[in-house]
């Protein structure tokens, strides 16, 4: 689903991503580990151009996302993402959160549809009865737009357990449930593929559990998933896939039975001895 | 302090008799409006450059665009006030053969001077809001504008409020300058009834609780207005 080319990135003169190649595919749980510095996260951010990658390519839908000319926003809306400090839109309630963005390209699409058939319509006036054009149909208003939005954002947070929290304001949440909301989020846009980007590491111990059951969850469905994460045990359990990351490479990958019983390469013996 | 009746009675006599109050009324509307009208302009620039000016600049297009507006920015902090009034009233206005009066050139220097101002407030307030937020609108796919208009802006609106405040206040206090160009404010109005009754004492006296008046009435709306804001917020 997702084919990284020679993935590359320098931060001025730091080379961060060393020319990474990998293939995700669709239902693949895929796991990344690394010490800090080794460029998992920027490699993770690089998939969905939040850093834009300064060598080599991602095909995503036959596209190349890496090309700055694509429409970066369109392929986005495939790609959740889940940050390590939450990124809830502070000003926004819980509901709005998770409304924002779906009703937001709706509209804008209908909007846009609306235009064109207005401009059709008026250059129908200047056609021949044969050869008039046709309009683009329209099934939906801004309002049905909205409400369906809703009704999707409430089933999404009743499935969180948070529908009383749906009028709430995000500071007054915690972090296990601002982590939750925000996974919701962007499950919303119904994505084919969602990035965690440490997505437990700035929760409290006892908060922990309930995001990966969550994410559990979501990989049992079938869900891709590409995880950066310290959660060996997780990774263990979860993953079809792990990476090993230092220094902008992949050292090692592989099933994580094999990746955690057998490890082969050195410097990933070495981390694993330190963390497990 | 028989004298000091004296004045009073003389200040009263114009201020009632001699439609001094009319004037007062029109300064007052004049001041006003200036500085509303001047902080609204200021806000609709001041918000477009800051947001010019924190765009990631590897494109050409950002670049010709920030260094347009650090251009703006500097000219219109580098000058005072009375220059750029007597400039654009004396020296651009009629180049450009345009006809507009005092108060009207006035509105429009003192838009375009606290717009300098509060792009740079506005630009402390996006930088003071979390990169996260923008980051997180990029990645539901959001495009940045869309983002900074609906997320960012709004929390640094909501940081910034006691500085904008303050700009209003001083935006207030500075439109006492605009005689130069004959607009009618506060100070004209008491100048007139001063210099009917030679007696600059009282007028001025009262002037200066007027814009007290103001500004006190200014601070509590605003102190209203952040109440409100924080809703989002714990402090309460």
């Amino acid at each position: 689903m997702i084919d990284v080319i020679n993935l590359r990135k320098q931060f001025g003169d730091v080379q961060v991503l060393n020319g990474i190649s990998i293939k995700i595919e669709k239902g693949d749980i895929m796991c990344v580990i690394g010490p800090s510095g080794s460029g998992k996260s920027t490699f993770l951010r690089c998939l969905n151009c939040m850093e834009d990658p300064t060598g080599g390519s991602i095909i995503f839908h036959g596209e190349d996302i890496a090309d700055m000319k694509v429409d970066i926003n369109k392929h986005r809306r495939k790609m959740g993402m889940v940050f390590q400090h939450f990124n809830l839109f502070n000003n926004k309630t819980v509901i709005q959160n998770i409304m924002l963005a779906p009703v937001f390209v709706q509209c804008q699409d209908l909007k846009k549809a609306k235009r064109k058939n207005s401009l059709t319509k008026l250059t129908n006036v200047f056609r021949k009865a044969q050869n008039k054009k046709e309009l683009v149909p329209i099934t939906t208003t801004k309002a049905q737009i909205k409400k369906e939005a809703y009704e999707h954002a409430m089933s999404l947070l009743k499935r969180i357990g948070l529908e009383e929290k749906a009028d709430v304001y995000p500071s007054t949440l915690s972090g296990g449930q601002k982590q939750r909301v925000a996974i919701v989020r962007a499950l919303a846009m119904n994505p084919e593929v969602i990035l965690f980007d440490e997505p437990t590491s700035a929760l409290d111990p006892e908060m922990v559990g309930e995001v990966l059951d969550l994410m559990k969850a979501l990989a049992k469905e079938g869900m891709t998933m590409i995880i950066v994460t310290h959660e060996m045990g997780f990774a263990r359990e979860v993953a079809n896939k792990v990476l090993f990351i230092d220094e902008g490479q992949i050292l090692e990958s592989g099933a994580p039975e094999e990746f955690f019983g057998n490890p082969k390469n050195p410097r990933l013996k070495e981390f694993l001895s330190k963390v497990l | 302090m028989g004298n000091f009746d004296q004045k009073v009675n003389k200040f009263l006599e114009i201020f009632i008799e001699q439609n001094g109050y009319a004037k007062v009324v029109e300064g007052l509307r004049n001041t006003i409006m200036i500085a509303v009208l001047g902080l609204i302009i200021g806000i609709v620039i001041g918000t477009v450059i800051a947001a010019v000016r924190v765009i990631p600049k590897y494109k050409v297009l950002p670049k010709v665009l920030n260094g347009f507006c650090s251009f703006y920015v500097g000219l219109f902090r580098g000058t005072p006030i009375v220059v750029q009034l007597l400039v654009f009233y004396y020296v651009m206005l009629p180049l450009m053969g345009i006809r507009i009066s005092g108060l009207q050139v006035a509105i429009l220097v003192f838009g375009l001077n606290s717009g300098a101002y509060i792009s740079e407030i506005m630009r402390g307030g996006i930088l003071s809001v979390d990169a996260g937020q923008m980051e997180a609108g990029r990645a539901v796919g959001l495009g940045y504008w869309t983002t900074m208009l609906r997320i960012v802006i709004p929390q640094a609106v909501k940081n910034i409020l006691p500085t904008m405040g303050n700009e209003f206040i001083a935006l207030i206090k500075e439109t006492s300058v605009v005689s130069f160009v004959g607009a009618a404010d506060l100070y004209v109005a008491f100048n007139y009834i001063g210099s009917n009754s030679y007696e600059f004492m009282v007028p001025y006296l009262v002037m200066a609780i007027i814009y007290i008046i103001l500004v006190l009435i200014i601070s509590a709306g605003i102190k209203i207005m952040e109440r409100s804001l924080r809703k989002s917020d714990r402090r309460n």
